[in-house]
């Protein structure tokens, strides 16, 4: 459940909705926000989370320590 | 590689084609510019010239087409597409991009619906709005969904509207259908190199195919996609502008081998802006001193390109959600806000009996410099002079000096007057009175002139200008553009011969960093 958008350096431009593989992101608030329930750093899916590599302002799309990082199904 | 392979096998015949139209195209350009006989060669009817009748039929209502019919008609762009796939170094994605729209300011974006909405409002409003275009805050391609929804809309609810859209081309090849099938006539890429090395400088990254790719690979990806674009949209006829921002230092000369790759590959038109860098736009070329080109610089590169193919020269670098002749933004008359309590309803015959009126504007326009024309024919002279000229479109000399946010710039020599460009101005004159900075920086604008043209203006700038050795002219107050300035260039050979005066040649003039802003 790791990945979170700072919601102060959003641009609100709506990149990384389309782009993520587990529809986990959407807007609120005038931001865009990761579902840490739906997050699963693109694991499985593609070699970098898509939202870090569409994002057009750097560290603004990163790992939220508070949480457990996402473990792979067995 | 594949680009190139994918062209030859499949459009042997359209080469040829294209190959044809280009001529003819090259032929038109001849206006102005060569003949030195003073006899124009695009001037017959309202511009059409030697331009094949199905193309002029698409480009003549189009103000960023068409030079001539930038005076008479208008666009809207609609901030449909937030999202962008690339990032350039000329951009700060905090703001809309600093180079193709107003810098520091965010546009208001707008769901298709809203868009739609917005659509059928201006043009309502403002009958010589005739093209719809979606450019951005981000890439209209990197938002499909949203910018096609947008098309179908506007189609089906105001359909004498031209659809045009501006890419960086990454996702272009992937949309062409999608483009051909909407009716998008008008398709303009954004192309600043053809080598990846040159690239690497212009663009740290590319997102493609579920990947962040940097460097000089990013740039191979970019150009690749480009080019094979631009090619499968020539091969359906569709019209494709090309623009480039010139960067001094990193691509200058190169877009001299831009503006041959498009143009092999079918490109109409091709316009090379000057790169905006100011350091508070926060982009990475701003911040790291990279300056754009002056005036002359410009203007330099556009002639050297000019013999190749057809060179904007009007663009306005206008902001994502602009509304309005090119030059004006009244995107402030139609916020979401103003546009939802509208009640509007489409009114197609009162905007085709409008446009029928500008048509006869256009037509005496033309034919009013035909007659100025032929009295220069016979005159022999190399000399060439600018000059501004003050206007609030239908090609006429009628905006008051002080209240111009820009002057139109004319190249004069005994071919006739040639439109060169513009240059963005300061509001010199607010709240009634002329200011002593914002003189300077008009000045500095249009240094390279040897006279201004205005409806009107005040007796300290009147001093002033003269003294800076801008001779400032309104005895052809309202009357049309080019035939005053013809005239007066007339005069101006004749003083010469007579030894009343001496040509001397002006000095460069500076490009204003920042976009048209607005007094609300």
């Amino acid at each position: 459940m790791p990945f979170k958008i700072i919601a102060s350096q959003c641009t609100s431009c709506s990149a990384c909705e389309p782009e993520c593989p587990n529809v986990a992101i959407s807007e609120k608030g005038g931001t865009f926000v990761i579902d840490a329930k739906k997050c699963t750093e693109c694991i499985g899916h593609f070699d970098e989370p898509q939202c870090v590599a569409v994002c057009p302002v750097d560290n603004t799309c990163v790992i939220d320590a508070s949480l457990p990082r996402y473990q792979a199904p067995a | 590689m594949d680009a190139s392979a994918q062209h030859g096998a499949s459009t042997g015949g359209n080469v040829a084609e294209i190959g044809e139209i280009m001529q003819v195209i090259a032929e038109h350009k001849g206006c102005g510019t060569t003949s030195g006989k003073g006899k124009a060669a695009c001037g017959s009817a309202a511009g059409q010239g030697d331009l094949p009748a199905e193309i002029w039929e698409k480009v003549k209502n189009h103000p960023c087409y068409s030079e001539e019919a930038h005076h008479h008609y208008a666009r809207m762009h609609v901030a449909v597409a937030p999202a962008c796939n690339i990032q350039c170094n000329y951009c700060n994605r905090k703001y809309d991009c600093a180079n193709e729209s107003r810098p520091g300011v965010v546009s208001e974006r707008l769901t298709p619906e809203q868009a739609a909405k917005k659509v059928v409002a201006v043009a309502s409003t403002i009958p010589q709005m005739t093209v719809l275009g979606i450019a951005g805050p981000g890439d209209p391609l990197a938002n499909p969904e949203k910018t096609f929804k947008t098309f179908d809309l506007v189609s089906k609810a105001a359909p004498d509207i031209k659809l045009c859209l501006s890419t960086n081309g990454l996702t272009l090849p992937d949309h062409v259908d999608t483009i051909s099938r909407f009716k998008v006539d008008h398709v303009t890429i954004t192309i600043n190199m053809v080598d990846p090395e040159i690239g690497a400088k212009i663009y740290p990254w590319i997102f493609y195919n579920h990947k962040r790719y940097t460097g000089v690979e990013a740039a191979k990806i970019l150009t690749e996609r480009q080019l094979r674009g631009l090619e499968m949209l020539t091969e359906r006829g569709i019209l494709c502008k090309v623009n480039s921002v010139m960067i001094p230092g990193v691509n200058d000369q190169h877009l001299v081998e831009v503006n041959k790759a498009v143009k092999s590959r079918g490109a109409f038109l091709h316009n090379i802006m000057p790169l905006i860098s100011s350091p508070e736009h926060g982009t990475v070329f701003g911040l790291s001193g990279q300056r754009g080109p002056t005036a002359q610089e410009l203007k330099s590169l556009q002639d050297a390109c000019e013999g190749e193919m057809n060179m904007m020269r009007h663009c306005r670098q206008c902001r994502a959600d602009a509304v309005g002749l090119l030059g004006e933004d009244r995107s402030a008359e139609f916020t979401t806000e103003k546009i939802m309590a509208m009640e509007v309803e489409y009114d197609l015959d009162t905007r085709q009996a409008y446009q029928a009126k500008v048509e006869e504007e256009r037509v005496a326009k033309v034919a009013a410099r035909q007659d100025e024309l032929a009295e220069l024919a016979g005159a022999a002279s190399d000399i060439k002079v600018l000059v501004a000229v003050a206007t609030k479109g239908s090609g006429l000399i009628n905006e008051h000096f002080g209240h111009a946010k820009e002057f139109q710039i004319y190249e004069l020599s005994t071919a006739g007057a040639k439109f060169i460009g513009h240059r963005r101005v300061d509001m010199y004159c607010q709240g009634g009175y002329g200011e002593e900075g914002g003189l300077e920086t008009v000045i500095r604008a249009i240094n390279d002139c040897h006279a201004v043209f205005v409806a009107k203006i005040g007796g300290c700038p009147k001093a002033d200008l003269t003294k800076a050795g801008i001779e400032p002219i309104d005895q052809f107050a309202h009357e049309f553009i080019e035939k005053s300035a013809i005239a007066w260039f007339k005069a101006y050979l004749g003083k010469i011969n007579a030894g009343e005066i001496q040509h001397v040649e002006r000095g460069d003039a500076a490009i204003r960093q920042g976009a048209l802003i607005t007094a609300a």
